[in-house]
């Protein structure tokens, strides 16, 4: 989302967020969530919109409470508080009942985004601040799984979707383990061919590894990211991974599988490349990214929980502000390493 | 102070003096505090052993008697003293029969150290009952290991031998399984782990079925 | 001690419940504060202590304030908080053993309590007894407000009860975070979010209202 067309040649530096601000970066990034928001309409049937549309309009509205009225149709038109909805419901369990995705909604936009004074201010990633708040408070509900739907199916709705507020909600169907549930807790292996498509059990729009590439690859195309992040979140973990696989092919899985399971790639394309929370410096987003990558496979191989992407973005976000300084660049035509 | 002031001496006063208010505060707190210790001791003492009391007779159904004991490295002696990690409770009915054994153990858990007792009969070598004493597991995930009544009734009827496995929550078939807490199998296999862990560290010190110690020196 | 005329007992009091909260407005004595508050009754027991702490440390030094020497006063004042914490922790321990047990080591680090030592030495040393001890239970009071306002928010949210009393029925949800250390914080937060935004506003309010009153006067 940075923007970094060779038209505008904005070098001196300090010109940060430029990318959010312009409404087509904005639309770029609705497009290029198309295909992984139909595919999570497609896998997990009208629930899916439902989660959705509630996690977008809390996040649209709380940024309208917290808004002065004077300033709301500016702040709210650049739709990236829509947006915000949009990732963190893309990040949600499928049966996750709709009043649980609205407080995820809330507290992404009051906790993670107005508090810090609003868009350009806040240090963590909105969307994996409401996520992370709702695994911290209702850990269960956040990693109850439903298997990936069949079409015929569209049109039921989970009870447990439907819990009303404060309510415990009610799982109907069988719960499915995640690709990385399934590998962390009984060592079995998920083809990769379903990775790539994405008809397993995750949360909404991390499934199909295939759609958030290309959605990656046409940003990208757009200039409308910097692919040095994603680019070195896949290296270091790949290469990570490939280590681990060669020591204990028994216990970890190979690279491929940690690439496209879990909201690895989702994090990698459309949240740890948020200008607001990465560093600016093409060497600081190598560092940032390889961070990333790091932590995600030592999060996922040697912790307590199966999947490690949220909390690997939300420990590099915190590190951001460091990176940015150690990787200023030198001002011209003064002496000494650093300014 | 070799050189004369022209502050009056006598407004500091010296350090015998300040070393004299303090050792007579020190004293008068120490005899506070000792008295305040020696006036809630025996409340504090008979609250934990009437908590002991309760968890023994929770994990050993029909007990009516206890009496600790303590493996001196021959064999089990009546153990009046502390509680020590070589101590367990032998458990009678009313009548004075004995019936089998509550046995502590530790591990760690998720988060901290989980201590734990458990009920023992030798003779059918089941366990007959399991509760937590004292843990710091995750509140809503892992202190379901004494909260969810389902997970705590796993225990009460169980084999040791093979030793006891935790399965997937409603898989449980052979009487040596129990049901993980789904979203809280560290938990549930590290009670597992410790009961097991104690089971084996018992086993050679216990002695054989049908001389189970005398009742004698009960309370 | 010269100024003592002008004081009120009551102002005394009343500044620690609200305007100079220990918590709220200070922001003192927040390792108990975060630590202790998952639910109403500890809060309660923790607030309880510190109060039986505070007082009894300010009548004691307020009444011996021409013994204690001035140049060993803050290891005196040690001693006798040290000595109330100790009395505190044994009758917490005989009386009340599963909370003494939650609370744990917080009933003895009430001593590392920065309010207790200096209420001692901002205020105990210089005043009489009866100011003293009208200062020690509004500081001590408004912290247990203060911990009872962060128990009582997060035992709702956290486990759906309040004092033990259950609030939603058997199908409630736990909030897990927030009987965890980051709900405590979450909660700090927000309550000082409303505290220094009623300030704020409370300051506007009292402007504009100056401003209309010179108008016309």
């Amino acid at each position: 989302m940075e923007r970094k067309d060779p038209r505008l040649l904005l070098q001196s530096a300090p010109l940060l967020h430029q990318g959010m601000t312009t409404p087509q970066a904005m639309r770029d990034v609705w497009l290029a969530l198309l295909p992984t928001t139909l595919a999570a309409l497609w896998f997990f049937g009208i629930g899916a919109l439902l989660l959705l549309l509630t996690t977008v309009i809390a996040a649209v509205g709380t940024e309208w409470v917290f808004t002065p009225p004077e300033r709301r149709k500016v702040v709210l038109g650049d739709n990236s508080a829509a947006l915000t909805g949009l990732l963190l419901g893309l990040t949600l369990p499928p049966g996750l009942p709709l009043w649980m995705a609205f407080l995820g909604g809330v507290v992404a936009i009051g906790l993670g985004k107005t508090i810090w004074g609003g868009l350009g201010g806040n240090l963590f990633n909105p969307a994996l601040v409401g996520r992370a708040f709702l695994l911290g408070t209702f850990p269960i509900a956040m990693t109850t799984w439903s298997p990936a739907g069949d079409p015929a199916a569209f049109f039921d709705l989970s009870a447990s979707l439907l819990a009303l507020p404060l309510q415990s909600p009610d799982y109907d169907a069988v719960s499915a383990a995640t690709p990385l549930g399934l590998m962390k807790f009984q060592q079995q292996g998920t083809g990769f061919t379903r990775l790539l498509i994405g008809n397993t059990a995750g949360s909404l729009g991390e499934t199909s590894g295939l759609l958030l590439l290309l959605g990656g690859i046409w940003l990208w195309l757009r200039r409308d990211l910097d692919w040095r992040i994603p680019a070195a979140i896949f290296a270091s973990a790949a290469l990570f991974s490939l280590v681990l696989f060669l020591v204990d092919g028994s216990r970890f899985p190979p690279p491929q599988a940690t690439l496209f399971s879990g909201g690895l790639l989702l994090g990698a394309i459309y949240m740890a490349t948020d200008p607001v929370t990465s560093p600016t410096t093409p060497r600081g987003a190598w560092i940032f990214g390889v961070g990333i990558g790091l932590l995600v496979v030592l999060i996922r191989m040697f912790g307590g929980l199966p999947e490690g992407t949220m909390y690997a973005i939300l420990l590099m976000n915190a590190a951001t502000p460091l990176i940015d300084r150690w990787t200023q660049p030198r001002i011209f035509g003064r002496g000494g390493r650093r300014p | 102070m070799s050189t004369p002031v022209p502050v009056q001496p006598q407004r500091e006063p010296g350090s015998t003096r300040l070393v004299l208010a303090m050792a007579l505060a020190g004293l008068l707190a120490g005899i506070i505090i000792i008295g305040v210790y020696e006036a809630t001791l025996p409340t504090i003492e008979a609250n934990r052993a009437r908590e002991l009391r309760e968890a023994v007779f929770q994990v050993l159904p029909g007990v009516r008697k206890m009496q600790a004991l303590r493996y001196d490295g021959r064999g089990l002696v009546p153990n009046p003293g502390k509680a020590d990690d070589d101590t367990l409770y032998a458990g009678y009915d009313g009548a004075g029969r004995f019936i089998g054994y509550a046995i502590p153990a530790e591990g760690p858990g998720f988060q901290d150290t989980i201590k734990l007792l458990y009920g023992y009969l030798p003779r059918q070598r089941r366990i007959v009952g399991m509760a937590i004493l004292d843990s710091r597991e995750t509140p809503g995930l892992g202190d379901k290991i004494y909260k969810d009544a389902d997970f705590v009734a796993n225990f009460d009827d169980l084999a040791v031998d093979p030793e006891i496995v935790a399965v997937k929550k409603g898989t449980s078939t052979a009487p040596n399984q129990i049901d993980a807490i789904t979203g809280a199998t560290i938990s549930s296999k590290a009670v597992v782990r410790i009961i097991n862990r104690a089971r084996s560290r018992w086993e050679k010190r216990l002695p054989a079925p049908g001389s189970g110690p005398a009742p004698d020196r009960m309370e | 001690m010269s100024t003592e005329k002008d004081l009120d007992a009551y102002q005394e009091f009343i500044k620690g419940i609200w305007r100079d909260n220990p918590v709220f407005v200070q922001v003192l004595g927040m390792c108990p504060m975060l630590a202790v508050t998952n639910s109403a009754v500890n809060a309660v027991v923790m607030g309880g202590a510190t109060l039986f702490v505070l007082v009894g440390s300010s009548f004691l030094v307020a009444a011996m304030k021409h013994l204690i020497p001035k140049q060993v006063r803050i290891s005196l004042y040690v001693i006798i908080i040290a000595t109330f914490v100790t009395v505190a922790d044994y009758t917490l321990l005989a009386l009340l053993p599963k909370v003494h047990k939650e609370l744990g080591a917080f009933i003895p680090l009430i001593v590392a309590n920065c309010m207790i030592l200096g209420r001692q030495e901002a205020f105990a040393s210089r005043h009489s007894v009866r100011y003293a001890v009208m200062d020690a239970l509004g500081m001590s009071g408004g912290f247990l407000l203060a911990l009872l306002a962060l128990g009582g928010v997060r035992e709702i949210l956290g486990s759906g009860s309040l004092f033990n009393v259950d609030l939603f029925g058997d199908g409630f949800e736990p909030w897990v975070i927030m009987i965890l250390p980051p709900g405590g914080f979450l909660t700090l937060g927000l309550i000082l979010l409303f505290f220094n935004w009623f300030t704020v506003r409370r300051r506007a309010f009292l402007q504009r209202v100056a401003a209309l009153d010179a108008e016309e006067g």
